[in-house]
């Protein structure tokens, strides 16, 4: 049914902090080796060992430059590396533009799904997400998208500490970040509370599940900094050392 | 937006029909023998339906595209659906009931009229509701769709009306005039208009990095193009469409006025005029999809 449900209590989503990520993009290998083997069809490669590789993934990491504004001292830039996934929307457009109800809102933990037996594969949800969330699958002909690991989240048969989004689970640098955003109480949304976490293009009114930490300001430093040609001159040498150096500039 | 020749298909040729029916339907085109009942049935029927059918081309799954029939509630293609099948089963019966010789009451007509209008809305509305493609989501882009099939439909009513060796007033071919060149105004209001559209974001809004500075980016996250990229990434130079508006101008609105003025009881020139429009509709339609841009681009660093 692709009428969305009633805002959940629970809504899992995943916090992204773009201070920590160094870009590794062992999120996107992970995604991909798991959704490869879990929920729905495998997700495909086309000409995979040839010249113009192209897959269905279900996350990219992209980077950015970003570069502060002129303050007089020079512009200072920074280089911020951008997870990007599906995001979970409360106003998912994808769910309601489905034809089939194949794309789905869960109304329990808010979870997007598509299911792959329903799915027709005319791509409009696709068209109606502004974050590029979704892909086609080359293989299957169906729609793909980020699970956020439904099939690891509540799966018993695995140990306690794997029950996270594969994503998650991988991330080497501790970026990125899985609980329940409707609980003010969460760890994450304590962290989003803290950091100021942000929705991507607030202005399309999909109300993202998902928040982005931004990267924390620079520090300035605590001293100016250190003069090495003061540091040299102040330890010219006295006494017996002074001897020494004169004595061995004079053997030339 | 990667034109699909499919969709630009059943869109033309869907709304052709479309507009057809509607004509034909308020007694626009007297059909007196079984003969033209029939032979004008299975054109309309053909039309609609080859629209409808080559629609399926572009899916993943076509032997599911019953399923699009379920979700009209929330899903404006499922409305879609649903209406043209509504309307394909109301004209077979149209039809059916002309050729045995009834009569079909007024306010069936009115019935059947308003669904067929309601078709072209739903399908105008398949792009005009998405917000992601700021010149689609303009209040014009449905008007556009609805006066092409009004236009378009009365050019082939007079064309068949000559073929059918009928006559043709001058008031009618006047009306025909008229129309196309109102259809054609709102188009060049919405190539105007909805050109100007902007979207609403920008890179520092879809990354929410704006706080810290002006973004660019600096490493793409693939190699190769991918789907989105080929998908939603497409988009004409604009030297080359100002060029194919004006083939798509002169071939859809231009030549059959023309023809309207010169010879408008000529079936051979009438069914020039309907080609004319068609293939200028097919160009319409090609720039439709390859001038507008998603938004989704703004991630990979194109401007709004």
């Amino acid at each position: 049914m692709t009428m969305l449900p009633e805002p959940s209590a629970i809504k899992l989503g995943l916090v992204i902090d773009l201070d920590i990520c160094v870009g590794c993009q062992a999120c996107v290998v992970n995604c991909k080796e798991w959704n490869t083997g879990g929920y729905g069809a495998p997700l495909a490669d086309a000409d995979a060992y040839g010249e113009s590789p192209t897959g269905a993934w279900l996350n990219r990491v992209h980077a950015y430059e970003v570069e502060a504004p002129e303050t007089g001292e020079g512009t200072e830039s920074r280089t911020v590396h951008f997870p990007k996934s599906c995001l979970h929307c409360e106003d998912a457009p994808c769910v309601t533009v489905c034809p089939t109800g194949a794309s789905f809102k869960r109304a329990e933990d808010g979870i997007v799904l598509v299911n792959e037996d329903w799915c027709i594969g005319c791509g409009l949800c696709a068209w109606s997400c502004p974050y590029g969330a979704r892909e086609l699958d080359p293989a299957e002909g169906v729609m793909k998208k980020c699970t956020l690991c439904v099939d690891r989240i509540y799966n018993d048969n695995i140990p306690e500490e794997d029950r996270v989004p594969a994503c998650v689970r991988t991330c080497p640098t501790n970026a990125r970040h899985f609980g329940d955003l409707g609980d003010p109480d969460s760890e994450v949304s304590q962290m989003v509370a803290a950091r100021g976490g942000v929705d991507l293009m607030p202005e399309q009114n999909t109300r993202p599940v998902n928040k982005y930490l931004p990267p924390r300001p620079r520090r300035a430093a605590e001293d100016a900094p250190v003069s090495l040609v003061a540091m040299a001159e102040a330890d010219t040498p006295t006494g017996f050392w002074k001897w020494v150096d004169s004595t061995l500039e004079r053997l030339g | 937006m990667r034109p699909a020749w499919s969709i630009i298909f059943f869109t033309t040729i869907s709304g052709l029909g479309l507009g057809l029916a509607g004509w034909t339907v308020i007694g626009l085109l007297p059909l007196m023998t079984p003969g033209s009942v029939m032979g004008v049935g299975i054109a309309t029927l053909a039309l609609i339906g080859a629209g409808l059918l080559s629609s399926t081309f572009h899916l993943g799954h076509p032997e599911r595209a019953w399923r699009a029939l379920s979700q009209w509630r929330s899903s404006w293609l499922s409305r879609e659906g649903v209406l043209a099948v509504l309307v394909m089963a109301g004209l077979a019966g149209w039809f059916a009931t002309a050729y045995t010789g009834g009569r079909v009451p007024f306010w069936a007509n009115l019935v059947l009229l308003a669904l067929i209008y309601l078709t072209v809305y739903a399908t105008s509305m398949i792009y005009a509701s998405l917000k992601t493609v700021a010149r689609w989501h303009h209040p014009l882009t449905p008007i556009c769709y609805l006066m092409f099939a009004a236009a378009g439909g009365l050019l082939a009513t007079l064309a068949l009306l000559a073929i059918l060796r009928l006559p043709i007033t001058a008031a009618l071919a006047q009306a025909t005039i008229v129309l196309m060149l109102s259809a054609w105004g709102v188009k060049l209001a919405w190539w105007r208009l909805a050109g100007m559209a902007r979207q609403a974001g920008s890179i520092e809004s879809a990354t929410g990095l704006g706080a810290l500075g002006t973004v660019r980016p600096l490493m793409p996250p693939h190699t190769e193009e991918n789907y989105l990229q080929h998908e939603m990434g497409f988009v004409v130079a604009r030297a080359h469409a100002d060029k194919l508006r004006m083939i798509s101008l002169a071939l859809g609105g231009g030549l059959p006025v023309v023809i309207l003025f010169l010879a408008p009881a000529s079936a051979g020139a009438l069914a020039v005029a309907v080609l004319a429009h068609v293939a200028g509709m097919f160009v319409e339609r090609w720039l439709f999809f390859a001038e507008a841009k998603h938004v989704v681009t703004l991630y990979y660093g194109d401007p709004a």
